[in-house]
């Protein structure tokens, strides 16, 4: 590719959240956009790609009537939780190839004020046809299907609910330091452990919570970057991959996710190891999630996760800063967090994320998590060009 | 005046397709069918046109019945009926002896005693008129 076509992130930024009545989830999309491309100090005018992805289909051709977008590069490739992570590997592929030359991505929910606070437990889906009734007739729900992994990681290597709990611990950490996050009093893990059990052996507060929000970010030309206010943070390497979808019956070994294989591509295209990262931003819809994501990104072993989140090392002041924001184990979740991860990653590499801002971080990991432990993404972000 | 009980929600039942029909026919009358490579032997459900590892043929063949516990939770909260009201209730993933991985609910036993590696065997029962689906029982109980 010519030099000037490598795709950077120019802009990035979070809705207001987590708690957003008064707001429609289109808002929710036009404010992040806005903030977005004001963060990439560009309009709406230089976008002429978009990508999104929501639960109906035709979902980015609405949301660019909706903004008065007339892009001619669209993706809506539909991931799961870890979509947004697919669609900002697009947008740079797409850049790079000179289909377009920036593309903004959005995303926005109001899942919190829709549905009224309550614990996504899953609700009564189609009607139980084709391969989806084998997993649909048993009353299992969200919660009960990283239970499952939880309870097979637990019964082959030994991992505790105390160590689950150390993530939420941590996650509750970092959210002190953010005001917008939806809880920010400190627990411990006595407190994960007392916590209403929802599906053994995950508790209440190994659970994300429940949100409205959004977030937006901008990709566009190294060349067009060097005009731009905020230091272009670079894709160093990207990647995807699945195991199922919906029924976890389906995946193979409950214990690896799609993660064991978007890791070692997304590296590889980079040229970095897992030791190359400064700051991990992870799909923590439930603590087990982290835990699992973690060993397959290659940053200890299988069946090390539970030792290796032990003594803060997920801490802001740890070895691996991880879900600097709180995550959406306590700062906020709204269905699809993967554009949080993004953004986080962002700040942190361009040493604006405040309280939790880690020291000279040059190198993040942004990887999203999607359906039943389906599918994972991985975008590896950094300060220099690769 | 006490407002009346509201009759309970059945369980979700299956709506079989041409593909699926065989498989959930078969527990209706209290079979257990997997499908079988008639070129290597592999066993695997959900059902597919041929055999997901050489893609070769495949033909229904009935299954033993006995399995072990790969997984499994205690579900204690479901705000979806009828669940909500069969709370806590085990939701397992069971490996069948010939291979094919099933979700199912293990039934009359104390969710205690459920344990990862356990041995279950199917039992079909009547959910709706019917409709018999294949719920596992501890061996032994
Ligand atoms: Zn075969």
């Amino acid at each position: 590719m010519a030099d000037g076509r490598r795709a950077v992130i120019a802009g990035v930024a979070t809705s207001d959240y987590p708690n957003l009545p008064d707001m429609s989830e289109y808002q929710v999309h036009a404010q992040a956009a806005e903030r977005a491309l004001a963060d990439a100090g560009l309009t709406f005018d230089d976008i002429d790609g978009y990508a999104t992805v929501g639960f109906f289909p035709m979902y980015a051709v609405q949301l660019s009537e909706y903004l008065r977008l007339q892009p001619h590069w669209f993706d809506e490739t539909n991931f799961g939780g870890a979509s947004f992570e697919v669609l900002v590997e697009h947008a740079a592929r797409a850049v790079e190839a000179g289909a377009c030359d920036t593309v903004l991505v959005t995303y926005g929910s109001v899942q919190l004020s829709a549905m009224g606070r309550r614990l996504g437990t899953g609700g009564r889906g189609p009607a139980p046809s084709g391969p989806a009734a084998f997993d649909q007739l048993w009353g299992n729900t969200l919660v009960g299907s990283y239970a499952l992994a939880a309870r097979r990681h637990m019964h082959e290597f030994g991992t505790t609910s105390e160590q689950l709990a150390e993530i939420a611990v941590t996650m509750r950490t970092h959210a002190a330091f953010n005001p917008h996050a939806q809880y920010r009093d400190p627990i411990t893990v006595h407190d994960v452990l007392g916590s209403r059990m929802i599906a053994e052996p995950l508790h209440m507060l190994d659970c994300c919570v429940i949100s409205d929000g959004g977030g937006a970010c901008v990709v566009t030309t190294e060349e067009r970057a060097r005009d731009l206010p905020k230091p272009p943070i670079h894709v160093l390497g990207a990647a995807h991959a699945m195991t199922h979808h919906m029924n976890v019956s389906a995946m193979p070994d409950m214990t690896v996710t799609a993660a064991a294989r978007s890791g070692p591509l997304a590296f590889a295209h980079a040229g970095l190891t897992p030791a190359d990262v400064d700051t991990a931003q992870l799909y923590d819809s439930f603590t087990i999630t982290v835990l699992l994501t973690l060993e397959d990104l290659g940053f200890c072993g299988k069946g090390e996760g539970g030792a290796f989140v032990e003594g803060g090392r997920l801490r802001f002041d740890g070895a691996l800063p991880t879900n600097t924001d709180g995550g959406g184990l306590s700062a906020c979740h709204p269905g699809m967090r993967g554009m949080f991860l993004i953004v986080e990653a962002v700040r942190q590499l361009r040493g604006e994320a405040g309280a939790t801002q880690v020291p000279d971080a040059k190198v993040a990991v942004a990887h999203g998590t999607g359906g039943m432990l389906s599918t994972g993404a991985t975008l590896l972000l950094g300060t220099e060009r690769p | 005046m006490s407002e009346p009980a509201k009759p309970p929600r059945p369980r979700p039942v299956p709506v079989p397709d041409p593909e699926t029909a065989p498989y959930w026919d078969a527990a209706n009358e209290g079979r257990l069918l997997l499908q079988r490579c008639t070129r290597h032997g592999h066993r695997q459900l959900y059902p597919r046109p041929h055999c997901v590892v050489c893609r070769g043929p495949v033909e229904w063949e009935e299954a033993s019945g006995r399995a072990t516990v790969y997984s499994f939770t205690v579900i204690r909260q479901n705000m979806v009926r009828p669940f909500r009201d069969l709370l806590p209730y085990v939701v397992a993933l069971v490996d069948l002896e010939e291979g094919p991985r099933l979700m199912t609910n293990i039934v009359d036993c104390e969710p205690d005693d459920v344990a990862v590696g356990a041995p279950v065997r199917v039992r079909f029962d009547e959910v709706t008129e019917g409709v018999r689906l294949p719920f596992f029982l501890l061996a032994g109980s």
